[in-house]
């Protein structure tokens, strides 16, 4: 059967940590991180679960910074 | 497939609009003011109007969005946008012009120049970001306050006897002769996302073919001044911000003319 799959690239250095891409996603792909933070101090999204992802776009529209940019793909 | 074959072999399903340049934005974290500023991009860059839009600026947090969109812009006094919009319209009537304004801007010291502007029919659209504070001063009261709304200037949350009630802008604007178009939207949902930005576009179409003013307001989230999460902002948002300034359109001539 064929499967969506999605994949997302995440601009860190822009990312300011707000976590409205993470309760926005309806596939928990997202979270912000625990271990890291970028050069401006911000505990970034990251995308802990990617083999969730459908590609949805849900988190880049929501994401005030532009920060998401998502790609995606029939499995066959 | 591993995440590199499905961005080297997939198709591009969403990525931020091109007139949204790099310049890392100034807004507090989960801003509403980052996600309009996006809506209004994707928007002028499917009109095909990137060298044909102009945008007015005043005071408020929402100001530097010269900095980050790729049209002209001139920036305006405090509550001035309106009118500075006005002579650039009637100056070069083949452009998109439009203001972007804060509720404390078009509301506050600038009410007089919204209503009379809109009330003259120019060819302009007012964004109006309702956000029911004054966000870049360090959240005072402004006239979109909720009752009861903690501020730092209503430490003791708004009072009707001692601060008045909340001013529905956008329903005085639908009851003048002058307007074409007046629309309440928000971006707080992908679904949200999705209307106001239909309704942005058809403000710009309606403005450029002069049948009057438009204004299309955003409730929008000031997590600092409300001093919340902007998960938790977006919440309050749409629990207690939709009830006082309900969502849709107010006004709209061009159903008028089809019926
Ligand atoms: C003539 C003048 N008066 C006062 C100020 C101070 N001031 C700067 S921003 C602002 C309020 C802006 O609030 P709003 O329009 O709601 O924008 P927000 O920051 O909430 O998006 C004020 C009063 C100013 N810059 N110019
Ligand atoms: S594209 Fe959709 S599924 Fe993938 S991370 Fe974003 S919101 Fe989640
Ligand atoms: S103060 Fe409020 S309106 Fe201004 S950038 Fe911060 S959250 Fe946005
Ligand atoms: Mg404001």
């Amino acid at each position: 059967m064929a499967k969506i799959r999605g994949a997302v690239v995440i601009d860190q250095d822009r990312c300011k940590g707000c976590r409205l891409c993470v309760v926005a996603c309806p596939t928990q792909t997202l979270a912000l991180s625990t271990t890291s933070v970028n050069h401006r101090g911000y505990a970034f999204s990251e995308d802990v679960n990617p083999d969730a992802c459908i590609g949805c776009s849900s988190c880049a529209q929501v994401c005030p910074d532009g920060c998401i940019t998502v790609y995606k793909i029939r499995e066959e | 497939m591993t995440k590199e074959e499905i961005i080297q072999k997939g198709s591009l399903a969403y990525e931020k609009p091109s007139l949204l340049n790099n310049n890392t934005m100034h807004y507090c974290p989960g801003c509403s003011h980052g996600v309009i500023h996006k809506l209004i991009a994707e928007v002028i860059e499917e009109m095909g109007m990137a060298d044909k839009a102009i945008g007015v600026s005043p005071v408020g947090c929402g100001v530097f969005i010269y900095k980050y969109l790729d049209i002209d812009f001139q920036e305006a006094a405090h509550g001035r946008a309106p009118a500075l919009a006005t002579g650039i319209k009637r100056v070069l009537p083949d452009r998109l012009v439009f203001t972007y304004q804060g509720d404390g801007d078009a509301a506050g010291i600038g009410g007089n120049e919204t209503l009379h502007a809109l009330n003259r029919g120019e060819g302009i659209t007012i964004i109006f970001i309702n956000n029911a504070i004054y966000g870049m001063t360090g959240g005072q009261m402004s006239p979109m306050t909720l009752m009861g709304q903690v501020t730092a200037t209503s430490p003791y949350g708004r009072e009707a006897a001692i601060h008045g009630y909340p001013l529905k802008l956008a329903e005085i604007a639908a009851q003048l002769e002058g307007t074409a178009y007046v629309t309440r939207q928000s971006v707080e949902s992908v679904a949200a996302i999705r209307k106001a930005k239909l309704a942005l576009k058809k403000a710009f179409q309606i403005s450029m073919e002069e049948k009057g003013s438009c204004l299309v307001e955003f409730v929008g989230t000031c997590s600092s001044g409300w001093k919340m999460t902007p998960v938790d902002a977006n919440k309050w948002m749409s629990e207690q911000m939709f009830l006082y300034y309900p969502k849709g359109d107010l006004k709209d001539i061009t159903k008028k003319e089809k019926s």
